[in-house]
């Protein structure tokens, strides 16, 4: 449907300029934080709004190849899993005795090997949705975490590795500024460069991206393998925050990731959308969930919210993509 | 895609009939092995404990076939049956003499509301099932949380005759079976032999030709996710009674069994097809699998891989069954 509408030139337009999916989102985050400041004296404070964002980013780090795989029109749920897996084997190899360098190297690598096997068998086998494949390896990869740390937890890492989940860098928390560049690497390569402008192409329609030359498969592979990096990159600090980890770690990430990526204005049958809204998201909900925290108000109302939330943002564009279509018919 | 469908036509009816036999000769193959390791597995007293296990499974497997073949997906199918359930328990707790059949209908009614509440948003709206389901389920699961402050409905606080609505039986049959018997009946009536029925598949194999064909698709949408919710809510009242309590994490991640079940079962996530003998067997195979591991002494921690792996070996056969079959097919036309 979406693909019949697309403008051969784009001018530049203020009015659409204005009507872009990221301004309403400025608008909700604006008033999530006038909210939040009328609520709790507390809110506004540099420092603690700084150490809030220590608690929300850690599964920031998988929003940006979640933007890639939803521009490709397809969908991953297996990554808290591939979270979970990665954080254990590298909590029981460095309780081996393996050095805590090479154990974080070796929780890098899982989670790749990971989303590499997602993505061969979605490439392998075109006949099966990522919604399937990713929800068996999703079960497959929390259960190979089961099976290797049971119901136990690991934890006692050397006091250096506190650093990624509770440091500071000239009083800015580490994490923040990891989430910076991440997010300014992965916002230059899917509007930079070569490679996300074939995800868009991709995402829009891929038969005829394989027509014009795009090696569909090698670059759906490389995604699905980059969602399994950064979850391991997300193992890494979540774990760093925890101290230990169990194989029930990070259980609903994975929603959490894509609530993220919607509302940030991410279409999920492909095609559309940009990093700059997701990254807004990530701040949205997780300034939201601090704020209302802050005033004492019960995870499970939270819960509600971030629902509709997620359902009025996806609702919104379609009512007005209908409002404009009816106008065009008269 | 597009490569592949040449020739389905003549011979499309081979593909379902060999995965359903593929998956009966999987079931009898698993069921033979564990017999030889543990001989208390084929008895009837077994066999009675494993479809009852997995009744409530197969019900719902139902409801979620019905939302994939609309080209849908129901995530938020744990948190209802959660609200559902609670409802029914809190009510139970403060009228103790409650009717059982009052309370499977009160469970029911409340499940017709949330799916109804979700039909409308995909139907009216055009938000993505995945998005709107995802988004419900965190709202009634919060809604779970709240309505019951937190706190579990426990064994004692219920009364004796709303726990035996899963113990009881009707006809020398136990309730859940019984029950899970009707609904297949009357759905396999409904879904092979009326004309909605028929809209549902007409829907999902090709809305933009259904819709040319008058069938109007939000009302369809509408009512497959209204269905999904009153078997959903009926299904919690079961949990709930046959599991003696209520919780607020009650069903948590419950869905992805069910979806499983239906991708055991045959039935294709792009929507369009799909049959209630597949989904049998596949909640079937679920259950004996959940059934059979640990009377072999299978470590409770592996169990989630091995059903893991079983789902991806499962769909993966499918695919390259329906592969050689299409090649078959193709050649034969050059010919």
């Amino acid at each position: 449907m979406n693909a019949r509408n697309i403008v051969a030139k784009k001018e530049f337009n203020w009015k659409s300029f204005f009507l872009q999916w990221e301004w309403l989102l400025v608008c909700i985050f604006i008033l999530i934080n006038v909210i939040n400041t009328s609520l709790s004296p507390y809110y506004l404070d540099p420092k603690r709004l700084l150490d809030a964002t220590m608690t929300f980013l850690d599964k920031a780090f998988i929003v940006f190849p979640m933007v890639f795989i939803l521009i490709l029109g397809d969908i991953d749920i297996s990554v808290s899993s591939t979270v979970a897996l990665s954080a254990v084997v590298m909590a029981v190899s460095y309780n081996s005795g393996v050095p805590m360098e090479i154990a974080m190297v070796i929780c890098l690598l899982v989670g790749t090997i990971c989303g590499l096997i997602n993505g061969l068998l979605i490439v392998k086998f075109k006949e099966l949705s990522a919604v399937i494949v990713t929800l068996s390896t999703m079960i497959i990869y929390r259960g190979i975490a089961y099976i290797i740390l049971e119901d136990q937890a690991s934890g006692k890492f050397p006091a250096w590795y506190k650093f990624l989940g509770w440091g500071y860098v000239g009083g800015v928390p580490f994490i923040l500024i990891a989430f910076a560049i991440f997010a300014a690497i992965f916002g230059l390569l899917l509007h930079k460069t070569t490679f996300g402008r074939r995800a868009y192409a991709m995402g829009n329609n891929i038969t005829a991206s394989r027509f014009s030359g795009i090696q569909v498969d090698k670059i759906k592979v490389i995604i699905f393998t980059l969602a399994g990096t950064m979850s391991a990159v997300t193992a890494l600090f979540l774990t760093s925050r925890m101290g230990s980890t169990r194989p029930n770690v990070a259980s609903g990430y994975e929603l959490d990731v894509i609530a993220m990526a919607v509302l940030g204005g991410i279409s999920t049958s492909g095609g559309k959308g940009r990093m700059l809204g997701a990254i807004i998201s990530v701040f949205l909900i997780g300034l939201l969930r601090y704020g209302l925290g802050l005033k004492n108000i019960p995870a499970q109302v939270l819960l509600i919210i971030i629902g509709l939330l997620l359902i009025f943002a996806v609702m919104i564009p379609n009512l007005k993509f209908n409002i404009g279509k009816t106008r065009k018919a008269q | 895609m597009a490569e592949v469908t040449v020739g389905k036509s003549s011979k499309g009816l081979n593909i379902v009939k060999f995965r359903e036999l593929g998956l009966l000769g999987f079931i009898l193959l698993i069921s033979i092995a564990v017999q030889m390791r543990n001989q208390s597995f084929l008895t009837l007293e077994n066999i009675d404990d494993m479809i009852t296990n997995t009744a409530i499974l197969s019900v719902l497997a139902i409801g979620m076939m019905l939302v994939i073949v609309t080209r849908g997906i129901d995530l938020s199918l744990g948190s209802t049956l959660a609200l559902a359930g609670m409802t029914t328990a809190l009510t139970v707790k403060s009228n103790p003499g409650m009717n059982p059949l009052a309370a499977i209908l009160l469970g029911t009614v409340v499940g017709i509301v949330c799916g109804a509440i979700i039909g409308l948003i995909i139907a009216k709206t055009n938000v993505p099932p995945i998005i709107a389901t995802l988004g419900m389920m965190n709202v009634f699961r919060g809604l779970t949380f709240m309505i019951s402050g937190g706190k579990w409905v426990s064994a004692h606080q219920m009364p004796t005759s709303f726990k035996a609505i899963a113990t009881g039986s009707v006809l020398g049959i136990n309730t859940l079976i019984f029950i899970a018997i009707i609904i297949y009946i009357v759905a396999y009536y409904f879904i092979n032999h009326t004309r909605t029925g028929r809209q549902i598949y007409a829907v999902g194999s090709n809305p933009d030709s259904a819709k040319i064909s008058g069938i109007n698709n939000e009302k369809i949408l509408f009512l497959v996710y209204t269905i999904m919710g009153a078997l959903t809510g009926l299904a919690g009242v079961l949990w709930v009674s046959k599991f003696a309590s209520a919780q607020g994490d009650t069903a948590m991640g419950y869905e992805i069994n069910v979806i499983a079940a239906c991708v055991l079962g045959g039935v294709n996530i792009a929507g369009g097809s799909g049959k209630i003998s597949g989904i049998i067997l596949g909640s079937l195979l679920l259950g004996i699998l959940n059934n059979a591991l640990p009377l072999i002494n299978v470590s409770p921690f592996w169990q989630n891989a091995i059903q893991g792996c079983v789902i991806l070996v499962a769909v993966i056969v499918n695919a390259l069954v329906k592969r050689s079959v299409d090649r078959n097919n193709l050649m034969r036309r050059k010919i």
